[in-house]
């Protein structure tokens, strides 16, 4: 593997406990500036009070769930497929006027919040997975996540599978780590070098598949190609209510495992050592941080470079405990993506939001790399 | 406290521990020594749970250790760990309460962590350096603060793997007072510790592993004898009582003469591949050639750092070159003849008659490996009647043996370097 630590130890800050919550509030009140600015921006500029109340208006407490079953078509076979919905209700009503609340809420508080949602689901994991791996290089489809999420994304589009997308490329998601997984893993144990060299053969793997399958579109090419380079557009509220509870709870998660993931950065022997169930802990940061990345990639396509260098900046800046080090990437992920989206879509033309987190993050990762600041998890 | 009872463990079908069995007593330093390989970490592994072992079994506390969960089992034993480094910039305290993982709860945390940590920090006198980012810290601070964690983590037993293994002495004996007095707080303690005289002196007992098995056991006094030493590292030694502390100092006596010689290797291919190598290992200082270029042994003692010239392709070995290498082999102590191949220009032995001592190597025949005729291969014969002649594995000591003779100062008139000689060289 290829660990490089050569840290230049006086960058790294390292932050007292009782900061953490200061710290934490300030990254929320950024992340709603930023989705409120947002939400000003777009062919129709709408003032910003006008988007507070809106957004505000839209604010709904769940009151019911129900849940009904649609008949997709797989291969011919009629699949059932349950849809869960919520009814809401709307606690606050001020007056805006009726294209402007339609604006806010209808099209740009849906992108907005989903991404938002994507951008805090895959910093959260590229952090877990960096330092489960212990390798810089290490992001959020490492194992394979984003390969499989697109192999069931294109073939769903390619070959026009009744299955709604999202949910093809969630299972597409799945099955990649699970594939990944399940060949790295011998008598119970999982060498992460083994976990690392699996997971960059099956990319390659499906590389090849997702190349096939293109290849094979004619028609649907477009689609295809665009799906692959990470988009938000025409986001639906429906997708941020599967996205943003399934994210947060699972970071919820992860970030009760935080301690041990600390630990586990101590070196495998040490950390069982010290009470940590090795291989049962691994296995838990896995399985929670590929379904964080399926749910984002399954909605958005393959975002690249948010899950990479969100969390080499965050450490920098808090340090590498990971119990102030995953909240904080993950809500600076949320508001970078929330950024690089409002980017990606108020030019002339909207050009797919993962070009512009790649065309922006890469400059600024090899600054801090010349730099020599990022050199370490 | 620690009970090992008739432990056995295999590694990849290598029987790492054959039935080991021994004691720690809480309020006990017990110290583990013998050479590596012996089987001393993996002892410490099935006694921290780490491997489960094949047969036997451990028990701390009275519980099975393989029984018990990862964090059940660290709340028994604590392990200060051979290789201390951090790559990580938490900062001291923070690698000090990783010490309180098997007593926090995953919710509510761990409410008696502050004061365990502030205890540790105290007694290991690292609490200066609290706010310190591990990876900033010196070996011996570094493994002050491991002993802290290990403290921190309020385990009745203690494991230590070479604790001192990349200290030096000052810190290696401060570190080890240290555990000497987390012993007196009734903790029973083991360590593998690799220095022999550091173990007999911090260490109420020792035990002697070697090949997987205890083959001494006992006070520092009883284990730390000439024989046992002889039997188990493999070193002729002296033991006597330390002026100072009164416990056992190992001397090692060294059996094979160390002086450095500088020894030229003649003849190339394998055979004076091997012999460069070999020589090289046992500390000479060698020099090589003339080599046709893409020789093996060429490559050898380039990647060796080792002087050798070299014939360019299609030429001839030119006077210069010629020059230097005689002087080398007039130089050196002992030439080598490694196999050497006789090309019908005398060069080569006329080159080895400089050399005041001779070893031979000889592999094939000389008439395999003779192109010049038979007039070389009669010369050959008379040069090399009276030097020793050596198998290739053992060219170092035949280089040592050779080397307390006389030198032979009698070169034949024949050997002269000719013009003709320097002629149709390559």
């Amino acid at each position: 593997m290829c660990n490089i630590y050569l840290a230049n130890e006086n960058l790294f800050v390292t932050v007292s406990n009782s900061r953490f919550p200061a710290i934490v509030a300030g990254l929320l009140v950024a992340l709603v500036l930023t989705a409120l600015t947002s939400a000003t921006i777009g062919p129709v500029s709408i003032d910003l009070s006008t988007v507070a109340k809106a957004t505000v208006n839209a604010v709904g407490v769940p009151v019911g769930l129900s849940v009904t079953t649609e008949t997709g078509t797989v291969l011919g076979v009629g699949v059932p497929v349950p849809t869960p919905s919520l009814s809401y209700h709307y606690p606050f009503d001020f007056a805006v006027a009726d294209t402007s609340e339609t604006i806010v809420r209808k099209i740009r508080l849906p992108r907005i919040v989903l991404g938002a949602s994507v951008g805090f689901a895959l910093a959260a994991a590229g952090t877990v997975m960096q330092g489960f791996f212990r390798n810089p290089l290490a992001d959020p489809s490492i194992i394979g996540v984003s390969s499989g999420a697109a192999v069931g994304a294109v073939a769903a589009i390619v070959f026009s599978i009744a299955l709604p997308l999202p949910l093809m490329a969630f299972a597409g998601a799945l099955l990649a780590a699970f594939a990944v997984y399940a060949i790295a893993t011998q008598n119970g144990e999982t060498p992460v070098a083994t976990l690392l060299l699996a997971g960059v053969a099956i990319q390659t793997f499906l590389g090849a598949v997702i190349s096939f399958l293109l290849v094979q579109s004619g028609e649907s090419l477009r689609e295809a190609v665009l799906w692959l380079m990470g988009h938000l557009h025409n986001s639906t509220w429906a997708e941020v209510e599967v996205t943003l509870p399934l994210a947060l709870l699972a970071v919820g998660v992860l970030y009760a495992y935080a301690h041990d993931l600390n630990v586990l950065l101590m070196g495998e022997a040490d950390a069982h050592a010290l009470g940590i169930e090795v291989e049962r802990t691994k296995r838990l940061l896995l399985a929670l941080s590929s379904v964080v990345t399926a749910a984002a990639v399954a909605v958005a396509g393959v975002i690249g470079f948010v899950g990479l260098i969100v969390p080499h900046v965050m450490r920098l800046l808090v340090g590498p405990d990971h119990r102030i080090l995953l909240p904080t990437s993950a809500l600076a992920g949320a508001s970078f993506l929330v950024a690089a989206d409002t980017l990606a879509r108020s030019g002339a033309a909207e050009i797919p939001v993962g070009i512009v987190t790649a065309a922006v993050g890469a400059p600024f990762f090899l600054y801090l790399l010349r730099r020599r600041e990022v050199h370490t998890v | 406290m620690i009970e090992v009872d008739e432990v056995a463990v295999s590694l990849a079908d290598v029987d790492v521990l054959e039935g080991v069995s021994l004691t720690v007593e809480a309020g006990e330093f017990v110290g583990l020594v013998g050479p590596n390989g012996a089987g001393k970490t993996t002892l410490l592994r099935a006694i921290n749970g780490a491997l489960d072992p094949g047969s036997g079994c451990v028990r701390v506390d009275g519980d099975r250790m393989d029984a018990l969960s990862s964090r059940a089992g660290s709340r028994r034993v604590a392990t200060v760990p051979q290789d201390t480094s951090v790559r990580f910039a938490f900062s001291v305290e923070d690698v000090v309460a990783m010490g309180r993982t098997p007593h926090r709860d995953r919710f509510r945390g761990d409410e008696a962590s502050a004061s365990h940590v502030d205890r540790a920090l105290e007694r290991t006198e690292t609490a200066s350096l609290r706010d310190r980012r591990i990876s900033t810290l010196s070996g011996g601070e570094r493994q002050r603060v491991f002993v802290a964690r290990a403290l921190a983590q309020d385990a009745p037993a203690l494991v230590l793997d070479e604790p001192t293994a990349s200290l030096d002495i000052n810190h290696a004996a401060e570190t080890l007072s240290l555990v000497r007095d987390l012993v007196d707080d009734d903790r029973a303690v083991l360590g593998a510790i690799h220095d022999l005289e550091a173990a007999g002196r911090f260490c109420d007992r020792l035990v002697m592993l070697s090949g997987g098995e205890i083959v001494a056991a006992g006070s520092p006094e009883d284990v730390l004898t000439a024989d046992a030493l002889a039997a188990t590292f493999d070193v002729e030694s002296v033991v006597t009582p330390n002026p100072v502390t009164g416990t056992p100092a190992v001397t090692p006596v060294s059996t094979t003469d160390e002086t450095t010689r500088q020894v030229h290797v003649l003849g190339g291919g394998h055979v004076g591949a091997r012999a460069i190598t070999q020589l090289r290992a046992a500390g000479h200082e060698v020099t090589a050639g003339p080599f046709p270029h893409g020789d093996t042994a060429r490559t050898v003692a380039e990647r060796l750092d080792v002087p050798a010239e070299t014939v360019a392709p299609f030429s001839e070995l030119d006077r210069e070159t010629l020059a230097r290498t005689r002087e080398r082999i007039a130089d050196a102590a002992v030439t080598v003849l490694a196999d050497l191949t006789l090309a019908p220009s005398a060069v080569q032995l006329e080159l080895a008659s400089a050399a005041p001592r001779l070893v031979v190597v000889e592999e094939r025949p000389v008439s395999e490996r003779t192109s010049g005729g038979d007039r070389n291969a009669r010369r050959y014969e008379r040069l090399t009647a009276q030097a020793p002649q050596s198998h290739i594995d053992d060219i170092a000591n035949a280089v040592a043996s050779a080397a307390t003779n006389p030198p032979d100062t009698s070169v034949p008139e024949e050997y002269r370097l000719t013009k003709d000689d320097l002629q149709g060289t390559r």
